[in-house]
């Protein structure tokens, strides 16, 4: 435990803890959306940020924070507006947003690529003082939309059609997930990297999936497993001096792969159960193991 | 006109004048009316490509009206903010998105415009427990909607239309995939909530067990309305009333409606 006497680890673990909290708080609902790599696209718009932070000399978090923001409400509009063109438009908007970084940092003064890696790949060692307080406001604006919003979320991301018709502001809150997205981007941006966030926001929730049945559970059981992974790799990072980024995307794929290794006999179970509950209590469907049978046919 | 109003009871609860819309550039609707009273019972019926899906979701807003007026409730549906007295089942082969979700999950959604900033009080949960007791899925309340058939899926869909307790029912092919033993559920359903004096807007593609509910049928056929009036009462496609019912409502310039069966 000798590393949290460095102040910089201090920073490293408070920073991960955040983006473990965070990132699969935010996926969720992209995951739900079925547009699991909306962060991705995000974060290439986010080196844009990044380069013009260093570029003017600002705070690269906050600039990333702006920039990235833009483009996510960029990708909404897209979305709404682009119909069948809007795949080319987001590939556009990601690639110009990666070559833009790239572009503005080697325009900065002193400034080249080596600067661009910590931001790729995340780094520990250079989380700042004003880095933690970025990230602590960040993370509490995002927490904030996704846990007090939830249930509006949920609906949105479950059935967009269905959700207008309960009179939600449909538009309102996509474009609020969006924002949150790339809130969570630039959280996560010191400590796993603009090109590996989507993993952290992603690859828990598809690994809690393999043990729930409900949302509610998902949610805990993702937010559990990226604290778990950003801490543990974060840890292994300052011990074994690799880098913290691809450690913590690798913990997390491997804690997948592990989980759905323990779940296929907790399923197998699990339907025998729901097939004797079904036979015992409802004779109508007993014989209909499967979820959809011959009888489903019938009336169309 | 041909004389069918005389079966509108009370205000109109759904009033469509005129409406024409367009996916893409296809037009989907070229002008057409369609009158709901509150109490009625109206099946939406036509072919595949005939507009009845277009129309139901211009009412709900989620096609947009290139002309023509759209009001429900009496208020135009721009305007329209009184979400909670609607109740909608789209038309969908599963309840299920991207990451597991129970019964109980989805069918809360669907109360939230009966809360304040979707905060859920004793009074919601246990509406959302009526509702699943009415569709007869009280007992797979905590289960994954993925562990569900095809019927199963539509009346926990059905449960999330009716637990805001609406006024109007506007249902788009809720018999669609859907097994026999759901098909008697979902008509007793509807049973109940007609007698208790739901306004009903559905979307069929035939009558089907529903066609002792219905009050009045209206046939669409490429994006005009080809019959308003009484359900024809034999059961199948080849029965709909197709022959001499001409209902000149679309625009002048429009195709002219020919007659004949439906295709």
């Amino acid at each position: 435990m000798e590393f949290l006497n460095y102040a910089f680890m201090q920073r490293a673990l408070l920073a991960a803890v955040l983006v473990g909290i965070t990132a699969p708080a935010v996926g969720i609902y992209l995951v739900q959306r079925r547009q699991a790599l909306m962060g991705d696209g995000i974060g290439h718009v986010a080196m844009t940020g990044v380069g013009l932070g260093f570029l003017l000399s600002t705070s690269p978090v906050w600039m990333a924070t702006a920039v990235s923001v833009v483009g996510a409400v960029l990708m909404e509009l897209i979305r709404w507006y682009g119909r069948t063109r809007g795949d080319i438009a987001l590939a556009m908007l990601f690639y110009g947003g990666m070559a833009g970084g790239v572009m503005l940092i080697n325009l900065a003064p002193g400034g080249s690529n080596a600067n661009l890696t910590s931001y790729l790949f995340g780094s520990l060692s250079t989380v700042s003082e004003s880095d933690v307080t970025a990230i602590c406001v960040l993370a509490a604006f995002v927490l904030l939309v996704t846990l007090g919003l939830r249930r509006q979320l949920f609906a949105v991301s479950q059935d967009e059609e269905f959700a207008r018709v309960t009179g939600l502001p449909v538009r309102a809150l996509n474009l609020l997930t969006a924002v949150t997205a790339a809130v969570t981007v630039t959280v996560a941006m010191r400590v796993v990297g603009l090109l590996l966030v989507s993993a952290l926001m992603v690859v828990p929730v598809a690994a809690a999936q393999q043990l729930t049945r409900s949302f509610a559970a998902t949610f805990a059981i993702a937010v559990a497993l990226g604290v778990a992974v950003t801490v543990g790799g974060t840890v292994t990072s300052y011990y074994q001096d690799v880098p913290p980024g691809a450690t913590i995307v690798l913990l997390t794929i491997a804690a997948f792969v592990a989980l759905t290794a323990a779940a296929t006999p907790l399923a197998r179970r699990r339907a025998r159960t729901a097939a004797s509950a079904r036979s015992a209590g409802d004779p109508a469907e007993c014989s209909i193991p499967a979820t959809r049978g011959a009888g489903d046919e019938a009336g169309v | 006109m041909t004389g069918t109003e005389g079966t509108i009871m009370g205000e109109p609860v759904i009033s469509l004048r005129q409406v024409t819309a367009e996916l893409g550039a296809r037009p989907v609707l070229r002008g057409i009316d369609l009158t709901v009273g509150r109490g009625e019972v109206v099946a939406l019926l036509g072919a595949n490509g005939s507009g009845k899906s277009t129309a139901v979701r211009t009412i709900i807003g989620q096609v947009p009206v290139t002309s023509g007026t759209v009001e429900l409730f009496g208020t135009p549906r721009r305007s329209f903010r009184d979400w909670a007295r609607v109740g909608y089942v789209p038309q969908r082969t599963t309840a299920a998105g991207g990451v597991p979700a129970t019964v109980t999950e989805i069918v809360s959604s669907g109360r939230l415009a009966r809360t304040r900033f979707g905060v859920f009080r004793r009074a919601d949960r246990e509406a959302v427990r009526g509702a699943l007791e009415l569709v007869g899925m009280a007992d797979r309340a905590k289960d994954s909607v993925t562990a569900l058939s095809g019927g199963q899926h539509q009346r926990v869909l059905i449960a999330r239309a009716l637990v805001a307790e609406p006024e109007l029912l506007i249902m788009d092919e809720p018999m669609a995939g859907v097994d026999l033993a759901s098909q008697e559920v979902l008509a007793r359903t509807l049973e109940q909530q007609v007698a208790a004096g739901t306004t009903v807007l559905l979307v069929l593609h035939e009558l089907g067990p529903l066609e002792p509910l219905i009050d009045r049928a209206v046939v669409l056929r490429d994006g005009c309305v080809l019959h308003d009036g009484p359900p024809p009462r034999a059961v199948g496609q080849h029965a709909l009333p197709g022959h001499d019912h001409v209902h000149p409502h679309a625009p002048t310039g429009a195709e002219p409606i020919r007659t004949g069966l439906l295709s």
